[in-house]
């Protein structure tokens, strides 16, 4: 599964510093490449316009705009992105709610690398 | 009065932040209840607020001592005060996560709000509060329930 992830883009959507890094260190493992990261969601669109990441893992609860509006309109911009929901709110309603919008997984924070992995390479044997 | 489960369900979004980020357990110490408004916070807090069933707070506050062991932990090398406090804050945003699971519409739960190095600013809203020390390697911080 590696291999496929070498090529594809991540842009990472997170208001905490020490997620946006500890996502980045993680992704070395998965070998995707980390294009950008934005720490509130208008932010976000902007930097997904410009980067046109394949996969972006987008946090929930965010200044300016939160991460289900951003999920919305960055589905709306390319139908094709992957984007895996991580975020503490851990209720069911939350999780069907962003996968209703767009989100094509969840997961809980806080994680671990291989909780990330695991979860970045179930997302992407959706593609 | 406070329900045990509501308690424990503060307890293990705590204690699960520890087991998973920095992948060594925390321990619980004996739960002690302060009548005098004045629980008490170390240098770095994250507090939620919480209105609904119940009205109140709650908040985990500890040393950078310990929070910067944890980051270590989490093979983060960079303990600036922004590090410091986004860590802080992701342990108060688990304890929210799981009250919203557990609890539902119920209780409305605040996001985070962090208070550094200004420990007399963190103040609770009612006389009793319900302390539960946190021990972590060589560290102690608290879990503070303040619910009417």
């Amino acid at each position: 599964m590696n291999t496929s992830l070498k090529a594809l883009k991540l842009m990472i959507v997170d208001d905490s510093n020490i997620i946006r890094r500890r996502i980045e260190r993680s992704q070395q493992i998965a070998r995707l490449e980390v294009v950008g990261a934005a720490c509130n969601g208008r932010e976000a669109v902007d930097l997904f316009r410009r980067t046109q990441p394949d996969v972006v893992t987008m946090d929930l609860t965010m200044p300016e705009m939160d991460g289900i509006e951003c999920v919305q309109e960055l589905v709306a911009i390319n139908p094709q992105v992957l984007i895996l929901v991580v975020s503490a709110l851990a209720d069911k309603a939350t999780a069907i709610e962003a996968i209703e919008k767009g989100a094509n997984g969840f997961l809980c924070k806080p994680f671990n690398d291989r909780q990330l992995n695991e979860a970045l390479e179930e997302l992407l044997s959706e593609a | 009065m406070l329900k045990e489960e509501e308690i424990r369900t503060f307890i293990e979004g705590t204690t699960h932040y520890f087991e998973t980020s920095a992948q060594q357990a925390a321990t619980v110490g004996s739960p002690y209840l302060v009548t005098d408004g004045k629980p008490g916070a170390y240098e770095y807090t994250g507090v939620i607020g919480i209105t609904g069933a119940r009205k109140g707070i709650v908040y985990f506050t500890a040393p950078r001592g310990m929070l910067t062991v944890l980051l270590m932990r989490m093979q983060e090398t960079d303990s600036s005060d922004e590090n410091i406090r986004d860590l802080v804050g992701e342990v108060a945003n688990t304890i929210s996560g799981n009250a919203r699971r557990d609890f539902g519409k119920n209780f409305v739960i605040s996001v985070p709000l962090v208070i550094a190095r200004e420990p007399e600013r963190v103040t609770a809203p009612h006389a009793r509060s319900y302390v539960i020390p946190i021990n972590w390697r060589t560290h102690s911080a608290k879990l503070v329930v303040c619910l009417e």
